[in-house]
Protein backbone atom coordinates (compact mmCIF):
# COMPACT_ATOMS: atom_id res chain seq x y z
CA UNK A 1 0.00 0.00 0.00
CA UNK A 2 2.75 2.62 0.98
CA UNK A 3 6.24 3.57 -0.38
CA UNK A 4 9.28 4.66 0.75
CA UNK A 5 8.20 7.88 0.26
CA UNK A 6 5.29 7.93 2.46
CA UNK A 7 6.17 11.33 4.68
CA UNK A 8 8.94 13.64 3.47
CA UNK A 9 7.98 16.48 5.72
CA UNK A 10 10.50 18.45 4.81
CA UNK A 11 9.84 21.95 3.96
CA UNK A 12 12.53 22.59 1.68
CA UNK A 13 11.57 22.99 -2.27
CA UNK A 14 8.16 23.49 -1.30
CA UNK A 15 6.04 25.52 -3.94
CA UNK A 16 3.38 27.48 -2.31
CA UNK A 17 0.51 27.49 -4.24
CA UNK A 18 -1.06 31.16 -5.06
CA UNK A 19 -4.51 32.28 -4.39
CA UNK A 20 -5.37 32.81 -7.98
CA UNK A 21 -3.92 29.23 -8.41
CA UNK A 22 -6.19 27.38 -6.03
CA UNK A 23 -9.45 29.40 -7.72
CA UNK A 24 -8.27 27.81 -11.45
CA UNK A 25 -8.01 24.51 -9.87
CA UNK A 26 -11.32 24.65 -8.26
CA UNK A 27 -12.82 26.31 -10.98
CA UNK A 28 -11.38 23.57 -13.23
CA UNK A 29 -13.22 21.08 -11.58
CA UNK A 30 -16.28 22.96 -11.35
CA UNK A 31 -15.71 22.83 -15.09
CA UNK A 32 -15.36 19.41 -15.41
CA UNK A 33 -18.39 19.15 -13.27
CA UNK A 34 -20.84 21.45 -15.35
CA UNK A 35 -19.72 19.46 -18.32
CA UNK A 36 -21.19 16.41 -16.67
CA UNK A 37 -24.41 17.70 -15.52
CA UNK A 38 -26.51 17.95 -18.57
CA UNK A 39 -29.42 19.28 -16.67
CA UNK A 40 -27.64 22.05 -15.16
CA UNK A 41 -25.71 22.72 -18.81
CA UNK A 42 -28.78 22.87 -20.80
CA UNK A 43 -30.69 24.97 -18.56
CA UNK A 44 -27.35 27.25 -18.24
CA UNK A 45 -26.63 27.44 -22.13
CA UNK A 46 -29.94 26.96 -23.81
CA UNK A 47 -32.51 28.64 -22.41
CA UNK A 48 -30.65 32.30 -22.64
CA UNK A 49 -30.45 31.57 -26.30
CA UNK A 50 -34.06 30.82 -27.07
CA UNK A 51 -36.07 32.85 -24.41
CA UNK A 52 -35.13 36.05 -25.52
CA UNK A 53 -37.21 35.19 -29.28
CA UNK A 54 -40.16 34.11 -27.55
CA UNK A 55 -39.83 37.42 -25.92
CA UNK A 56 -39.12 39.38 -29.00
CA UNK A 57 -42.47 38.23 -30.77
CA UNK A 58 -44.18 39.65 -27.98
CA UNK A 59 -43.41 43.25 -27.86
CA UNK A 60 -44.95 45.70 -30.22
CA UNK A 61 -42.84 47.49 -32.71
CA UNK A 62 -45.12 50.67 -32.58
CA UNK A 63 -45.87 50.74 -29.15
CA UNK A 64 -42.18 50.34 -28.71
CA UNK A 65 -41.37 53.29 -31.37
CA UNK A 66 -43.92 55.42 -29.15
CA UNK A 67 -41.08 55.23 -26.41
CA UNK A 68 -38.59 55.69 -28.40
CA UNK A 69 -37.19 51.78 -28.19
CA UNK A 70 -36.27 49.73 -31.47
CA UNK A 71 -36.61 46.13 -30.75
CA UNK A 72 -32.88 45.28 -30.60
CA UNK A 73 -33.34 47.41 -27.62
CA UNK A 74 -35.28 45.67 -25.83
CA UNK A 75 -34.00 42.19 -27.40
CA UNK A 76 -30.36 42.33 -26.27
CA UNK A 77 -30.61 43.88 -22.52
CA UNK A 78 -33.56 40.90 -22.07
CA UNK A 79 -31.28 38.45 -23.68
CA UNK A 80 -28.44 39.70 -21.67
CA UNK A 81 -30.74 39.20 -18.21
CA UNK A 82 -31.82 35.46 -19.05
CA UNK A 83 -28.52 34.65 -19.62
CA UNK A 84 -27.42 36.05 -16.62
CA UNK A 85 -30.01 34.81 -14.68
CA UNK A 86 -29.96 30.89 -15.98
CA UNK A 87 -26.20 30.67 -16.72
CA UNK A 88 -25.16 32.73 -13.38
CA UNK A 89 -27.83 32.64 -10.98
CA UNK A 90 -29.96 30.17 -10.70
CA UNK A 91 -27.29 27.40 -11.89
CA UNK A 92 -24.85 29.22 -9.37
CA UNK A 93 -27.51 28.74 -6.45
CA UNK A 94 -27.49 25.26 -7.55
CA UNK A 95 -23.68 24.16 -7.49
CA UNK A 96 -23.82 26.29 -3.88
CA UNK A 97 -26.45 24.02 -2.48
CA UNK A 98 -24.91 20.93 -4.16
CA UNK A 99 -21.69 21.59 -3.07
CA UNK A 100 -23.23 21.76 0.76
CA UNK A 101 -24.75 18.78 0.59
CA UNK A 102 -22.12 16.63 -0.70
CA UNK A 103 -20.17 18.43 2.24
CA UNK A 104 -17.71 19.30 -0.51
CA UNK A 105 -17.17 22.91 1.32
CA UNK A 106 -16.60 21.73 4.83
CA UNK A 107 -13.99 19.71 3.24
CA UNK A 108 -12.53 22.26 1.20
CA UNK A 109 -12.26 25.14 3.92
CA UNK A 110 -10.10 22.34 5.98
CA UNK A 111 -7.88 23.28 3.29
CA UNK A 112 -5.57 26.47 2.30
CA UNK A 113 -8.56 28.22 0.21
CA UNK A 114 -10.15 30.95 1.97
CA UNK A 115 -13.87 30.76 2.00
CA UNK A 116 -14.02 34.23 -0.46
CA UNK A 117 -11.97 31.72 -3.06
CA UNK A 118 -14.12 28.99 -2.49
CA UNK A 119 -17.23 30.80 -3.93
CA UNK A 120 -15.40 32.91 -6.31
CA UNK A 121 -13.45 29.66 -7.23
CA UNK A 122 -16.77 27.82 -7.81
CA UNK A 123 -18.26 30.65 -9.60
CA UNK A 124 -16.13 31.26 -12.49
CA UNK A 125 -17.29 28.43 -14.73
CA UNK A 126 -20.91 29.59 -14.81
CA UNK A 127 -19.72 33.31 -14.78
CA UNK A 128 -17.59 32.51 -17.63
CA UNK A 129 -20.51 30.65 -19.70
CA UNK A 130 -22.70 33.66 -18.56
CA UNK A 131 -19.89 36.16 -20.33
CA UNK A 132 -19.63 33.97 -23.48
CA UNK A 133 -23.38 33.86 -23.85
CA UNK A 134 -23.71 37.54 -23.59
CA UNK A 135 -21.07 38.10 -26.40
CA UNK A 136 -22.55 35.80 -28.54
CA UNK A 137 -26.22 37.15 -28.30
CA UNK A 138 -24.32 40.53 -28.41
CA UNK A 139 -22.89 39.69 -31.99
CA UNK A 140 -26.08 37.70 -33.14
CA UNK A 141 -28.54 40.44 -32.09
CA UNK A 142 -25.99 42.92 -34.02
CA UNK A 143 -25.99 40.49 -37.30
CA UNK A 144 -29.47 39.59 -37.08
CA UNK A 145 -31.56 42.17 -35.59
CA UNK A 146 -29.53 44.93 -37.17
CA UNK A 147 -28.95 46.38 -33.60
CA UNK A 148 -26.10 48.49 -34.87
CA UNK A 149 -22.76 49.00 -32.74
CA UNK A 150 -22.71 50.48 -29.13
CA UNK A 151 -22.83 54.19 -29.07
CA UNK A 152 -21.10 53.96 -25.84
CA UNK A 153 -19.43 50.13 -25.22
CA UNK A 154 -17.77 51.58 -22.05
CA UNK A 155 -21.65 51.57 -20.22
CA UNK A 156 -22.14 47.79 -21.82
CA UNK A 157 -19.01 46.53 -20.30
CA UNK A 158 -19.50 47.78 -17.27
CA UNK A 159 -23.41 47.18 -17.38
CA UNK A 160 -22.49 43.51 -18.01
CA UNK A 161 -19.62 43.23 -15.41
CA UNK A 162 -21.52 44.39 -12.55
CA UNK A 163 -24.57 42.61 -13.70
CA UNK A 164 -22.44 39.13 -13.47
CA UNK A 165 -21.19 40.00 -10.07
CA UNK A 166 -24.37 40.75 -8.46
CA UNK A 167 -26.02 37.50 -10.05
CA UNK A 168 -23.01 35.59 -8.75
CA UNK A 169 -23.25 36.94 -5.18
CA UNK A 170 -26.97 36.66 -5.42
CA UNK A 171 -26.70 32.96 -5.75
CA UNK A 172 -24.78 32.44 -3.04
CA UNK A 173 -27.00 34.61 -0.81
CA UNK A 174 -30.02 32.36 -1.96
CA UNK A 175 -28.01 29.32 -1.34
CA UNK A 176 -27.34 30.90 2.35
CA UNK A 177 -31.16 30.51 2.72
CA UNK A 178 -31.89 27.22 0.78
CA UNK A 179 -31.71 23.85 2.90
CA UNK A 180 -31.40 21.55 0.64
CA UNK A 181 -31.53 21.47 -4.05
CA UNK A 182 -35.08 20.56 -4.17
CA UNK A 183 -35.94 24.35 -1.93
CA UNK A 184 -33.23 25.88 -3.91
CA UNK A 185 -35.59 25.54 -6.85
CA UNK A 186 -38.34 27.52 -5.19
CA UNK A 187 -36.07 29.74 -3.40
CA UNK A 188 -34.77 30.79 -6.21
CA UNK A 189 -37.94 32.11 -7.86
CA UNK A 190 -38.64 35.24 -6.25
CA UNK A 191 -35.24 36.73 -7.27
CA UNK A 192 -35.62 35.43 -11.06
CA UNK A 193 -39.72 36.51 -11.43
CA UNK A 194 -39.08 40.10 -9.98
CA UNK A 195 -35.70 40.33 -12.13
CA UNK A 196 -37.86 39.52 -15.32
CA UNK A 197 -40.98 41.09 -14.52
CA UNK A 198 -39.44 44.09 -12.67
CA UNK A 199 -36.09 45.20 -13.82
CA UNK A 200 -36.76 45.89 -17.52
CA UNK A 201 -35.80 42.09 -18.64
CA UNK A 202 -38.84 41.04 -20.19
CA UNK A 203 -41.10 44.30 -20.14
CA UNK A 204 -38.99 47.34 -20.79
CA UNK A 205 -39.90 50.22 -18.14
CA UNK A 206 -40.63 52.52 -20.37
CA UNK A 207 -43.74 50.63 -21.13
CA UNK A 208 -44.69 50.94 -17.52
CA UNK A 209 -46.81 53.34 -15.80
CA UNK A 210 -43.71 55.88 -14.29
CA UNK A 211 -44.36 55.72 -10.50
CA UNK A 212 -44.22 51.41 -10.97
CA UNK A 213 -41.28 52.36 -13.32
CA UNK A 214 -39.63 54.75 -10.71
CA UNK A 215 -39.32 51.86 -7.82
CA UNK A 216 -38.63 49.33 -10.49
CA UNK A 217 -35.75 51.04 -11.41
CA UNK A 218 -34.35 50.55 -7.54
CA UNK A 219 -34.65 47.04 -8.21
CA UNK A 220 -30.96 44.54 -7.90
CA UNK A 221 -30.77 43.82 -11.56
CA UNK A 222 -32.60 47.50 -13.42
CA UNK A 223 -29.41 48.84 -13.30
CA UNK A 224 -27.34 46.39 -15.23
CA UNK A 225 -30.42 46.36 -18.26
CA UNK A 226 -30.46 50.24 -17.95
CA UNK A 227 -26.58 50.48 -18.33
CA UNK A 228 -26.60 48.38 -21.15
CA UNK A 229 -29.57 49.67 -22.86
CA UNK A 230 -28.01 53.28 -22.56
CA UNK A 231 -24.32 51.47 -23.58
CA UNK A 232 -26.30 50.38 -27.22
CA UNK A 233 -28.07 53.93 -27.68
CA UNK A 234 -25.29 55.85 -26.08
CA UNK A 235 -28.51 58.23 -24.63
CA UNK A 236 -27.17 58.06 -20.52
CA UNK A 237 -25.96 60.79 -19.46
CA UNK A 238 -23.08 60.84 -17.62
CA UNK A 239 -25.08 61.69 -14.44
CA UNK A 240 -27.58 58.82 -14.48
CA UNK A 241 -24.78 56.53 -15.22
CA UNK A 242 -23.09 57.38 -12.44
CA UNK A 243 -26.04 56.89 -10.50
CA UNK A 244 -26.85 53.34 -11.74
CA UNK A 245 -23.56 52.20 -11.38
CA UNK A 246 -24.07 53.70 -8.15
CA UNK A 247 -26.92 51.44 -7.23
CA UNK A 248 -25.72 48.45 -8.84
CA UNK A 249 -22.60 48.69 -6.22
CA UNK A 250 -24.97 49.14 -3.95
CA UNK A 251 -26.90 46.32 -4.11
CA UNK A 252 -23.67 44.02 -5.00
CA UNK A 253 -22.02 45.05 -1.64
CA UNK A 254 -25.48 43.98 -0.13
CA UNK A 255 -25.35 40.57 -1.19
CA UNK A 256 -21.86 40.33 -0.59
CA UNK A 257 -22.63 41.45 2.92
CA UNK A 258 -25.55 38.98 3.22
CA UNK A 259 -23.22 36.21 2.31
CA UNK A 260 -20.45 36.77 5.05
CA UNK A 261 -23.19 36.83 7.34
CA UNK A 262 -25.25 34.07 6.60
CA UNK A 263 -23.86 31.90 4.16
CA UNK A 264 -23.88 28.18 5.65
CA UNK A 265 -21.28 26.16 4.76
CA UNK A 266 -21.96 22.82 5.90
CA UNK A 267 -25.91 20.80 6.20
CA UNK A 268 -28.05 22.01 8.79
CA UNK A 269 -27.61 19.12 11.40
CA UNK B 1 8.13 12.64 22.03
CA UNK B 2 10.95 13.43 20.41
CA UNK B 3 11.28 17.07 21.23
CA UNK B 4 9.33 19.13 23.90
CA UNK B 5 7.78 21.36 21.37
CA UNK B 6 4.33 21.22 21.75
CA UNK B 7 2.83 21.02 18.33
CA UNK B 8 -0.67 21.18 19.71
CA UNK B 9 -1.92 22.67 22.92
CA UNK B 10 -5.45 22.98 23.55
CA UNK B 11 -6.43 24.74 27.03
CA UNK B 12 -10.15 24.66 28.61
CA UNK B 13 -11.32 24.24 25.12
CA UNK B 14 -15.35 24.87 24.89
CA UNK B 15 -17.80 24.17 22.18
CA UNK B 16 -21.18 24.98 22.40
CA UNK B 17 -24.01 24.32 19.48
CA UNK B 18 -27.38 26.53 18.96
CA UNK B 19 -26.74 28.62 22.07
CA UNK B 20 -27.47 25.76 24.33
CA UNK B 21 -25.86 22.57 23.77
CA UNK B 22 -22.07 22.49 25.21
CA UNK B 23 -20.54 19.68 23.19
CA UNK B 24 -17.19 19.97 24.46
CA UNK B 25 -16.86 21.26 28.46
CA UNK B 26 -13.19 22.30 29.00
CA UNK B 27 -11.09 20.19 27.64
CA UNK B 28 -6.95 20.32 28.00
CA UNK B 29 -4.39 18.66 26.60
CA UNK B 30 -1.06 18.80 24.54
CA UNK B 31 0.57 16.39 21.79
CA UNK B 32 4.50 16.90 21.29
CA UNK B 33 6.08 16.93 17.84
CA UNK B 34 5.97 13.18 16.40
CA UNK B 35 3.51 11.99 18.68
CA UNK B 36 0.45 10.17 18.30
CA UNK B 37 -2.15 11.39 20.52
CA UNK B 38 -6.09 9.15 20.09
CA UNK B 39 -9.13 10.68 21.20
CA UNK B 40 -11.26 8.07 22.15
CA UNK B 41 -15.01 8.22 23.04
CA UNK B 42 -18.43 6.61 22.33
CA UNK B 43 -20.20 8.32 19.68
CA UNK B 44 -21.36 11.90 20.97
CA UNK B 45 -18.13 12.10 23.75
CA UNK B 46 -17.38 15.59 21.75
CA UNK B 47 -14.50 14.03 19.81
CA UNK B 48 -15.43 15.28 16.37
CA UNK B 49 -16.71 18.47 17.94
CA UNK B 50 -12.74 18.94 19.16
CA UNK B 51 -11.03 18.08 16.55
CA UNK B 52 -12.90 20.33 13.85
CA UNK B 53 -11.87 23.59 17.04
CA UNK B 54 -8.05 22.13 16.47
CA UNK B 55 -8.61 22.19 13.00
CA UNK B 56 -9.79 25.23 12.44
CA UNK B 57 -13.20 25.37 11.29
CA UNK B 58 -14.61 27.21 14.11
CA UNK B 59 -13.59 29.32 16.77
CA UNK B 60 -14.54 27.66 20.11
CA UNK B 61 -16.97 29.05 22.60
CA UNK B 62 -14.19 29.27 25.44
CA UNK B 63 -10.89 28.44 25.88
CA UNK B 64 -7.68 27.96 23.57
CA UNK B 65 -6.69 26.10 20.98
CA UNK B 66 -2.28 26.60 19.47
CA UNK B 67 -1.37 24.41 16.40
CA UNK B 68 2.24 25.01 15.43
CA UNK B 69 2.15 28.00 17.60
CA UNK B 70 -0.99 29.57 15.95
CA UNK B 71 -4.74 29.88 16.63
CA UNK B 72 -5.99 27.60 13.75
CA UNK B 73 -9.10 29.67 13.28
CA UNK B 74 -7.77 33.57 12.74
CA UNK B 75 -4.60 32.33 11.49
CA UNK B 76 -5.59 29.81 9.36
CA UNK B 77 -3.20 30.83 6.20
CA UNK B 78 -0.41 30.22 8.63
CA UNK B 79 -1.34 26.43 10.00
CA UNK B 80 -3.60 25.28 6.94
CA UNK B 81 0.03 24.56 4.45
CA UNK B 82 1.76 22.41 7.36
CA UNK B 83 -1.47 20.41 8.30
CA UNK B 84 -3.46 17.89 6.78
CA UNK B 85 -7.10 16.82 7.42
CA UNK B 86 -9.65 14.09 7.16
CA UNK B 87 -13.01 14.96 8.41
CA UNK B 88 -15.13 12.17 9.61
CA UNK B 89 -17.03 12.52 6.39
CA UNK B 90 -15.06 14.04 3.84
CA UNK B 91 -17.13 15.46 0.77
CA UNK B 92 -16.39 15.25 -2.73
CA UNK B 93 -18.17 15.77 -5.91
CA UNK B 94 -19.81 12.75 -7.03
CA UNK B 95 -19.34 13.35 -10.27
CA UNK B 96 -15.15 13.78 -10.56
CA UNK B 97 -12.85 11.06 -11.27
CA UNK B 98 -10.32 9.90 -8.41
CA UNK B 99 -7.48 11.46 -9.94
CA UNK B 100 -9.24 14.66 -11.16
CA UNK B 101 -10.48 15.15 -7.14
CA UNK B 102 -6.85 14.64 -6.54
CA UNK B 103 -5.55 17.28 -9.03
CA UNK B 104 -8.34 19.29 -7.55
CA UNK B 105 -7.23 19.11 -4.65
CA UNK B 106 -3.49 19.06 -5.32
CA UNK B 107 -4.44 22.69 -6.73
CA UNK B 108 -5.18 23.68 -3.85
CA UNK B 109 -2.24 22.45 -1.33
CA UNK B 110 1.47 23.94 -1.23
CA UNK B 111 3.77 21.83 -2.11
CA UNK B 112 1.49 18.78 -2.96
CA UNK B 113 2.66 15.51 -3.86
CA UNK B 114 2.51 13.85 -7.36
CA UNK B 115 -0.97 12.81 -7.93
CA UNK B 116 0.30 9.15 -8.70
CA UNK B 117 2.24 8.67 -5.18
CA UNK B 118 -0.71 10.41 -3.18
CA UNK B 119 -2.77 7.53 -4.64
CA UNK B 120 -0.09 4.83 -4.57
CA UNK B 121 0.47 5.47 -1.22
CA UNK B 122 -3.11 4.70 -0.37
CA UNK B 123 -3.48 1.75 -2.57
CA UNK B 124 -5.97 3.75 -4.77
CA UNK B 125 -3.44 4.15 -7.95
CA UNK B 126 -5.57 1.60 -10.36
CA UNK B 127 -9.22 3.27 -9.16
CA UNK B 128 -8.10 6.42 -10.50
CA UNK B 129 -10.53 6.89 -13.60
CA UNK B 130 -13.01 5.84 -11.32
CA UNK B 131 -15.78 8.23 -10.72
CA UNK B 132 -15.95 9.28 -6.84
CA UNK B 133 -19.67 7.69 -6.77
CA UNK B 134 -18.64 4.72 -7.84
CA UNK B 135 -16.15 4.13 -5.02
CA UNK B 136 -17.00 2.21 -1.98
CA UNK B 137 -17.17 3.47 1.43
CA UNK B 138 -13.72 2.23 2.55
CA UNK B 139 -12.60 3.30 -0.66
CA UNK B 140 -13.88 6.82 -0.37
CA UNK B 141 -12.11 7.02 3.19
CA UNK B 142 -8.84 6.40 1.40
CA UNK B 143 -9.21 8.88 -1.08
CA UNK B 144 -9.98 11.34 1.90
CA UNK B 145 -6.52 10.01 3.57
CA UNK B 146 -4.93 10.36 0.59
CA UNK B 147 -5.65 14.23 0.39
CA UNK B 148 -4.92 14.92 3.83
CA UNK B 149 -1.30 13.47 2.79
CA UNK B 150 -1.03 15.55 0.02
CA UNK B 151 0.77 18.36 1.24
CA UNK B 152 3.82 16.04 3.44
CA UNK B 153 1.57 17.52 6.66
CA UNK B 154 3.79 17.89 9.76
CA UNK B 155 0.50 17.25 11.87
CA UNK B 156 -2.06 14.84 10.40
CA UNK B 157 -5.86 15.10 11.90
CA UNK B 158 -7.57 11.76 11.13
CA UNK B 159 -11.31 11.81 12.16
CA UNK B 160 -12.20 8.00 12.47
CA UNK B 161 -9.91 7.09 9.69
CA UNK B 162 -10.35 3.61 9.65
CA UNK B 163 -14.81 3.57 9.83
CA UNK B 164 -16.20 1.42 7.48
CA UNK B 165 -12.81 0.04 6.58
CA UNK B 166 -12.59 -4.02 6.06
CA UNK B 167 -10.25 -5.65 8.53
CA UNK B 168 -7.84 -5.51 5.80
CA UNK B 169 -7.92 -2.05 4.60
CA UNK B 170 -7.55 -1.29 8.34
CA UNK B 171 -4.64 -2.89 8.55
CA UNK B 172 -2.80 -1.00 6.11
CA UNK B 173 -3.74 2.52 6.92
CA UNK B 174 -2.65 1.60 10.51
CA UNK B 175 0.68 0.67 8.73
CA UNK B 176 0.57 3.40 6.73
CA UNK B 177 -0.36 5.65 10.11
CA UNK B 178 3.02 4.35 11.42
CA UNK B 179 5.51 4.59 9.40
CA UNK B 180 4.11 8.63 8.64
CA UNK B 181 4.46 9.02 12.46
CA UNK B 182 7.71 7.37 11.99
CA UNK B 183 9.16 9.59 9.61
CA UNK B 184 7.93 12.54 11.97
CA UNK B 185 4.56 13.30 11.82
CA UNK B 186 2.77 14.77 14.34
CA UNK B 187 -0.52 12.53 14.24
CA UNK B 188 -3.97 13.39 16.29
CA UNK B 189 -6.71 10.75 15.70
CA UNK B 190 -9.84 10.05 16.89
CA UNK B 191 -11.60 6.41 16.90
CA UNK B 192 -13.50 4.76 18.64
CA UNK B 193 -11.95 1.38 17.93
CA UNK B 194 -10.19 0.62 20.99
CA UNK B 195 -7.50 -1.67 19.55
CA UNK B 196 -6.78 0.86 17.03
CA UNK B 197 -5.80 3.32 19.78
CA UNK B 198 -3.95 0.77 21.80
CA UNK B 199 -1.86 0.04 18.84
CA UNK B 200 -1.18 3.06 17.49
CA UNK B 201 -0.85 5.81 20.19
CA UNK B 202 2.01 6.82 22.16
CA UNK B 203 -0.58 8.80 24.20
CA UNK B 204 -4.70 8.98 24.43
CA UNK B 205 -7.03 10.43 25.90
CA UNK B 206 -10.84 9.47 26.52
CA UNK B 207 -13.44 11.62 26.15
CA UNK B 208 -16.93 11.57 27.74
CA UNK B 209 -19.69 14.00 27.58
CA UNK B 210 -17.49 16.76 26.73
CA UNK B 211 -14.59 15.63 29.05
CA UNK B 212 -11.58 13.81 29.67
CA UNK B 213 -12.03 10.95 31.82
CA UNK B 214 -8.90 10.08 31.36
CA UNK B 215 -5.68 10.44 29.70
CA UNK B 216 -1.96 8.73 29.99
CA UNK B 217 -0.18 6.20 28.02
CA UNK B 218 -2.13 3.01 26.97
CA UNK B 219 -0.33 1.26 29.61
CA UNK B 220 -0.87 3.97 32.35
CA UNK B 221 -4.36 4.25 31.47
CA UNK B 222 -4.74 0.47 31.13
CA UNK B 223 -2.66 -0.27 34.48
CA UNK B 224 -5.38 2.21 36.52
CA UNK B 225 -7.78 -0.11 35.95
CA UNK B 226 -8.62 -2.77 38.18
CA UNK B 227 -8.14 -6.84 37.19
CA UNK B 228 -11.07 -8.52 37.34
CA UNK B 229 -11.76 -12.64 38.31
CA UNK B 230 -15.16 -14.17 37.64
CA UNK B 231 -16.15 -17.71 38.74
CA UNK B 232 -19.39 -19.56 38.92
CA UNK B 233 -19.98 -20.57 43.18
CA UNK B 234 -19.57 -24.29 43.14
CA UNK B 235 -22.80 -26.25 44.23
CA UNK B 236 -23.54 -26.00 48.11
CA UNK B 237 -21.56 -23.12 48.57
CA UNK B 238 -21.87 -19.67 49.74
CA UNK B 239 -19.77 -16.84 48.78
CA UNK B 240 -19.54 -16.87 52.94
CA UNK B 241 -17.27 -20.01 52.43
CA UNK B 242 -14.76 -18.34 50.85
CA UNK B 243 -11.58 -17.11 52.09
CA UNK B 244 -11.85 -13.47 53.05
CA UNK B 245 -11.50 -11.41 50.34
CA UNK B 246 -9.91 -8.24 51.15
CA UNK B 247 -6.73 -10.65 52.31
CA UNK B 248 -6.50 -11.38 48.73
CA UNK B 249 -6.51 -7.92 47.86
CA UNK B 250 -9.71 -7.91 46.52
CA UNK B 251 -10.97 -4.24 46.21
CA UNK B 252 -14.90 -5.33 45.72
CA UNK B 253 -17.08 -8.28 44.51
CA UNK B 254 -20.40 -8.63 43.04
CA UNK B 255 -22.76 -11.61 43.23
CA UNK B 256 -25.19 -12.62 40.35
CA UNK B 257 -27.03 -15.45 40.87
CA UNK B 258 -24.00 -17.91 41.04
CA UNK B 259 -21.83 -16.01 39.31
CA UNK B 260 -19.22 -14.04 41.55
CA UNK B 261 -17.20 -10.94 40.06
CA UNK B 262 -13.93 -9.82 41.90
CA UNK B 263 -11.95 -6.53 41.05
CA UNK B 264 -8.54 -6.56 41.97
CA UNK B 265 -5.09 -4.30 41.70
CA UNK B 266 -3.00 -7.23 42.56
CA UNK B 267 -4.20 -9.67 40.11
CA UNK B 268 -1.77 -12.84 40.87
CA UNK B 269 -2.46 -12.74 44.49
CA UNK B 270 -6.00 -12.71 44.27
CA UNK B 271 -6.02 -15.81 41.59
CA UNK B 272 -3.57 -17.76 43.58
CA UNK B 273 -5.36 -16.98 46.86
CA UNK B 274 -8.25 -18.12 44.89
CA UNK B 275 -7.35 -21.16 43.20
CA UNK B 276 -5.54 -22.61 46.65
CA UNK B 277 -8.27 -22.52 48.40
CA UNK B 278 -10.21 -24.40 45.53
CA UNK B 279 -8.02 -26.94 45.58
CA UNK B 280 -7.96 -27.04 49.18
CA UNK B 281 -11.28 -27.43 49.35
CA UNK B 282 -11.57 -29.76 46.24
CA UNK B 283 -13.91 -27.75 43.88
CA UNK B 284 -13.80 -26.58 40.60
CA UNK B 285 -14.38 -23.35 39.55
CA UNK B 286 -16.57 -23.38 36.72
CA UNK B 287 -16.11 -20.43 34.34
CA UNK B 288 -13.33 -19.51 35.56
CA UNK B 289 -12.25 -16.30 34.10
CA UNK B 290 -8.78 -14.30 34.80
CA UNK B 291 -8.64 -10.80 32.79
CA UNK B 292 -5.95 -8.03 33.59
CA UNK B 293 -7.45 -4.35 33.21
CA UNK B 294 -7.66 -3.27 29.93
CA UNK B 295 -8.37 0.06 27.54
CA UNK B 296 -11.81 -1.55 27.01
CA UNK B 297 -12.46 -2.10 30.69
CA UNK B 298 -11.51 1.64 31.19
CA UNK B 299 -13.44 2.77 28.49
CA UNK B 300 -16.86 0.73 29.53
CA UNK B 301 -16.44 1.44 32.97
CA UNK B 302 -16.25 5.45 32.17
CA UNK B 303 -19.18 5.58 30.05
CA UNK B 304 -21.25 3.66 32.59
CA UNK B 305 -19.92 5.58 36.20
CA UNK B 306 -20.12 9.35 34.11
CA UNK B 307 -23.53 8.95 32.88
CA UNK B 308 -24.58 7.53 36.68
CA UNK B 309 -23.08 10.62 38.13
CA UNK B 310 -24.49 14.35 37.66
CA UNK B 311 -21.20 17.15 35.96
CA UNK B 312 -19.92 18.33 38.71
CA UNK B 313 -18.58 15.47 40.73
CA UNK B 314 -17.18 14.22 36.86
CA UNK B 315 -15.03 17.31 36.23
CA UNK B 316 -13.26 15.83 39.70
CA UNK B 317 -13.28 12.26 38.61
CA UNK B 318 -11.39 12.90 35.80
CA UNK B 319 -9.10 15.26 38.00
CA UNK B 320 -8.31 11.97 40.10
CA UNK B 321 -8.38 9.43 37.32
CA UNK B 322 -5.98 11.20 34.88
CA UNK B 323 -2.77 9.35 35.34
CA UNK B 324 -0.97 11.41 32.48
Amino acid sequence: MSTGTVAETSAAGRTTVTRAGRMVSLARAEMTLLGRSKGTLFTAAFIPLVLPISVSSAFDESELKEVGLTAGEVMLPAAFGFSLLFAVYTALTATYVARREELVLKRLRTGELRDEEILVGAALPAVFLGLAQCVLLAIGCTVLLDVGMPEAPHLAVVGLLLGIVLCAAAGAVTASFSKTSESAQVTSLPFMFVSLLGSGVSVPLELMPDRLASICELLPLSPMITLLRGGWSGSLSAYDALGTVALAVAWTALAVFAVRRWFRWEPRR
Amino acid sequence: MKTNEHVIEVTDLRRVYGGEFEAVRGVTFDVGRGELFALLGTNGAGKTSTVELLEGLAPPAGGQVRVLGHDPYTERAAVRPRIGVMLQEGGFPSELTVAETVRMWAGCTSGARPEGEALTLVGLARRAGVRVKQLSGGEKRRLDLALALLGRPEVLFLDEPTTGLDAEGRQETWELVRELRAAGTTVLLTTHYLEEAEGLADRLAILHAGRIAVSGTPAEVTASQPSRISFELPEGFFPGDLPPLPELGVTGHEIEGRMIRLRTNELQRATTGLLVWAERTGVELRRLDVRSGSLEEAFLRIAREVSATDSGTAAENSEKESVA
